[in-house]
């Protein structure tokens, strides 16, 4: 289980995580929804070590992520916008990712299920977003983490590949693993969503499962459940922080 | 291999293939062909590549350095998503900038030099001293780009301080000393002329090579200053230790950046 302790986050005046404190269950997925600049990316690369919180803590089954990253063996993260060196091919990428984590234990399913060996000798450089996209997504899902983090993860990808990789996802999820996703099209994540937390000026609006959301909103669909979090309807739930 | 090496391994192996690498090394081959083809000897290819390596080399290293961190943003996310130091994350990109950069020029000066016979016309210390003098500038403004882009997310700025940068200190330096030369004429300046001498890697590397090449008249006024001072075996050796001072800190300074900053 990944725990997030009063996570506050600071870029110069601007707040952008303002105390957020949330459970990610494992055997769950767990979909982080706001509107553009509410702090859904921040709250990651938080959590990744990518920037600083100011203040709070993450923590990994009860242990605090510590300073080295080490931690960061346990988690998997495909990126909103993925890009790698675009002169290195496809087999490059993932040789230099296996090498970095010597003796782990891969999983290339996704590897053979989005075709990419096809395109193992062609630079990255020259792939279209959908496959850059795709790379991005086998190379978190490589080490078969307990907690992969998804930041758009099918923006970009055809019906066929994001088909493939929601079916994977349910697999992960069957396994008792912990998966945060982040997505604009809530149609996509009520499909795959057990739990949805709501991210709204920095502030951890809601955070439960989705039929709480639906019941406590009196809505059927995610979507304008959501539009009726937006426009201020203040929703109590007991798994707010 | 450690996290390092395979840092640096992904981003060589990247740039090894990149055209405006390969530009940059067939680009000063064609210069010293032409100073061979246009009637030079020897000591005045080396002259000549000197004065084009003291412009060219802190400015692609600049240009390029800058442009490639922001190009790389992505991919440093992507690793520092990994269990890696931040350290080790910054050195294996630092080594993968500037390693490939310091190999195409000294191909790129290498290969026609050494085709031509030069090593038996030029002094070898000449010869010695330009390759040094090329890859330590080349250490030292890689290190530069790499702090001026880890310093402000904003590629524009990044790019106009690292052509500023580039100016100042290739040719606003030495036209401030003239200046403090012109205005301050009376005075006794020898040594604070070595210090503001020792105080731009440019001029440092333009003292090393043309020492090495006992090319008095071209010395100029601090050059002069800083063979006297020091005579022929110390001054490279002093030319060398701050050529390396100069590389450390721009280093010390991108590498405190990258680890503190959030990506």
């Amino acid at each position: 289980m990944i725990t997030l302790d009063g996570l506050r986050k600071s870029y110069g005046a601007r707040l952008v995580l303002d105390g957020v404190s949330l459970a990610l269950e494992p055997g769950r997925i767990t979909a982080l929804v706001g509107p553009n600049g509410s702090g859904k990316t921040t709250l990651i690369k938080c959590v990744l070590g990518l920037a600083r919180a100011d203040a709070g803590r993450v923590l990994l089954d009860g242990v605090p992520a510590d300073v080295e990253g080490q931690y960061r063996a346990r988690i998997g993260y495909a990126p909103q916008a993925p890009h790698f060196p675009g002169n290195l091919a496809v087999g490059e990428v993932f040789a230099m990712l296996r090498a970095l984590r010597p003796g782990a234990r891969t999983d290339e399913s996704l590897l053979d299920n989005f075709g990419l060996r096809a395109e193992w000798a062609t630079p990255v450089g020259t792939l279209s977003g959908g496959w850059r996209q795709k790379v991005s997504l086998a190379a978190g899902w490589l080490f078969r983490p307990d907690v992969l983090m998804l930041d758009e993860p099918t923006a970009g990808l055809d019906p066929i590949a994001a088909g493939i990789f929601k079916h994977a996802l349910r697999g992960f999820r069957a396994e008792g693993r912990t998966l945060l996703v982040t997505s604009h099209i809530l149609s996509e994540l009520e499909e795959l969503a057990d739990d949805v937390a709501f991210l709204s000026e920095g502030r951890l609006r809601f955070a439960g499962p989705v039929h709480s959301l639906l019941t406590q909103t009196g809505m059927r669909r995610l979507e304008p459940a959501i539009a009726a979090l937006l426009r201020g309807l203040r929703v109590e739930s007991g798994a707010v922080a | 291999m450690n996290a390092v090496a395979l840092v640096l391994r992904a981003g060589a192996r990247d740039l090894a293939r990149n055209r405006w690498l390969l530009a940059y090394g067939l680009g000063l081959a064609g210069v010293a062909e032409l100073l061979f083809i246009f009637g030079g000897a020897g000591n005045q290819v080396v002259l000549s590549l000197l004065n084009a390596t003291l412009l060219l080399v802190p400015l692609v290293a600049l240009v390029f350095g800058t442009m490639h961190v922001y190009a790389s943003r992505e991919f440093i996310e992507l690793l520092l998503a990994q269990p890696l130091p931040r350290a080790a994350v910054f050195t294996g990109l630092y080594l993968g900038l500037a390693l490939p950069l310091a190999a195409a020029f000294l191909l790129g000066v290498g290969v026609p030099l050494v085709l031509h016979g030069a090593a038996s016309q030029a002094p070898l210390a000449a010869l010695l001293a330009l390759a040094v003098s090329g890859a330590f500038l080349t250490a030292a403004f890689s290190a530069l780009a790499m702090a001026i882009a880890l310093g402000t997310d904003d590629r524009l700025k990044g790019m106009s301080l690292s052509l500023a940068a580039w100016f100042l200190l290739t040719i606003g330096y030495d036209g401030g000393v003239l200046a403090l030369v012109a205005m301050f004429g009376d005075w006794p300046l020898d040594r604070p002329l070595l210090a503001l001498m020792l105080g731009n890697p440019v001029d440092v590397a333009r003292v090393l090579v043309l020492t090495a090449l006992d090319a008095s008249a071209l010395l100029g006024y601090t050059g002069a200053l800083f063979r006297r001072a020091f005579g022929t075996l110390l001054g490279p050796t002093i030319a060398v230790v701050a050529l390396t001072l100069w590389c450390a800190l721009p280093v010390y300074f991108a590498r405190r950046r990258f680890i503190q900053r959030d990506f």
